[in-house]
C-alpha cells in the first residue's frame, strides 16, 4: 500500500509541474480589455491633437516630415490620401538617473545580503536599458466647418508615440506607448516653427 | 540494451513531431475562413472608403495604436499596440454593393491569431462611436 501511495504521490507531482509549465510558464494572455477605449482616451487624444489653420493637408504633410526629420527619425511609411506618416528612429536608453538609482539600490541590497548570508560570492545583477526604438505615426484630417463639410484651409493633426526599450543583454523590458504630455508639446512646438517655414516657402 | 530504449524513444518521438514541418504555418489557419470571418467582418452603410479608412485610423489611434502602413488604393490599415505586450492588426475596407462597405479587422498576438470574439467586438463597437454608423453582422 505503501508503494502505491508513493507512486500517486509521484503522479500528481507530474501534474502539477505539468500544470505548472502550462499556466506560470511565461505564458502571457492578451489582456479582456485591449480593444476597449480606455477611461484616458479623451485626455490622450486632446494630448496627441492639435488644429492648424491656414494650411492644406499636403502642406502640413511636407511640414511634419521636416519636422521629424530635424528629430532625427526617418520615414517608413506615408500614404498622402489618407494623411498618414510612419517614422522611426534607434536610440540610446540609457538613463543616468536610472543607472545611479539602480546602484544605489542593488548595492543596498547587496550589502542586505552579505549581512543576511556568509556566502559572498553571490553577485548583484544589474541591467541597464541600453537601446530604444521609437516610432511615431502623425494623422492629418481636414478640420470640418460649421456645415460638417471638410476645409481645406484648416487641419486637424493627431501624433502617437511608442517606444521599445532593450536591455544590455538585448532583453525587451518595456513596450509601451509614450504618453508624457511634455513630449507632445515640444514635437507641436516644433511643428508650429516648421509650419511658419512651409508656409514661407510655397 | 539500456541505452538503446531511451534513443528508440527519442527516435520515435523526432519523427513524430517531425512529420509537422513548421514550414505548414504558412498555410495553417487553425479555424474555417468562414468562421473567421464572422466574427472578424462587419458592414457599414456607406459608400466612402476614404471616409471609413480614415474613421479606422481615427479609432486605432483611440486605442494607443501607432499605425505601421495605410493604403488607400488596397484599402488597408496595419498598426501596432503596446501597452506591456504587443498587439498587431490589419484592418481592410473593400466595397459591398453599391452602398455598403465591408471592414475586416484580424489582430495577432504572440505568434498567434487573436481569436477572443469579444475582442472584435470591441473593436467594432469603438469604429460605429466614430463613424457614427452601426455595424452590421455578415452573413
Amino acid at each position: 500500500m505503501r508503494a502505491l501511495g508513493a507512486r500517486r504521490h509521484g503522479w500528481t507531482g507530474a501534474a502539477l509541474v505539468a500544470f505548472a509549465c502550462l499556466f506560470g510558464g511565461g505564458c502571457q494572455t492578451l489582456p479582456d480589455t485591449a480593444m476597449e477605449l480606455p477611461p484616458e482616451s479623451l485626455k490622450l487624444r486632446q494630448l496627441q491633437t492639435r488644429r492648424v489653420e491656414g494650411i492644406g493637408e499636403t502642406a502640413l504633410l511636407a511640414a511634419t516630415v521636416g519636422v521629424l526629420q530635424d528629430l532625427g527619425f526617418n520615414i517608413d511609411e506615408s500614404e498622402t490620401q489618407l494623411g498618414v506618416i510612419v517614422a522611426s528612429k534607434k536610440r540610446s536608453a540609457v538613463d543616468t538617473a536610472d543607472i545611479v538609482s539602480s546602484s544605489l539600490e542593488s548595492l543596498f541590497f547587496s550589502m542586505l545580503e552579505a549581512l543576511l548570508s556568509a556566502d559572498h560570492e553571490s553577485e548583484g545583477d544589474i541591467n541597464f536599458d541600453v537601446t530604444q526604438r521609437i516610432r511615431v505615426s502623425v494623422v492629418t484630417r481636414p478640420a470640418l466647418d460649421s456645415t460638417g463639410q471638410p476645409r481645406a484651409d484648416a487641419q486637424v493633426i493627431r501624433v502617437t508615440i511608442q517606444r521599445l526599450v532593450w536591455d544590455d543583454e538585448g532583453n525587451l523590458t518595456r513596450a509601451e506607448s509614450v504618453e508624457d504630455p511634455k513630449v507632445y508639446q515640444k514635437f507641436f512646438d516644433r511643428l508650429s516653427k516648421s509650419i511658419f517655414l512651409e508656409l514661407q516657402a510655397e | 540494451m539500456r541505452v538503446r530504449y531511451p534513443v528508440l524513444a527519442f527516435l520515435g518521438a523526432a519523427l513524430l513531431c517531425g512529420c509537422v514541418s513548421s514550414i505548414d504555418q504558412v498555410t495553417k489557419t487553425g479555424q474555417s475562413a468562414v468562421q473567421m470571418r464572422s466574427y472578424q467582418e462587419r458592414a457599414f452603410d456607406t459608400a466612402d472608403k476614404e471616409q471609413t479608412l480614415r474613421s479606422v485610423i481615427a479609432t486605432l489611434q483611440d486605442l494607443n495604436f501607432v499605425l505601421d502602413k495605410a493604403d488607400l488604393d488596397l484599402g488597408m490599415v496595419t498598426a501596432t499596440k503596446l501597452s506591456g505586450y504587443q498587439l498587431r492588426i490589419t484592418v481592410t475596407v473593400r466595397p459591398r454593393g453599391d452602398a455598403q462597405m465591408l471592414v475586416r479587422a484580424n489582430a495577432g498576438y504572440e505568434e498567434e491569431v487573436v481569436k477572443d470574439l469579444k475582442f472584435y467586438r470591441d473593436f467594432f463597437t469603438a469604429l460605429e462611436k466614430s463613424m457614427f454608423l452601426t455595424a452590421h453582422e455578415v452573413d
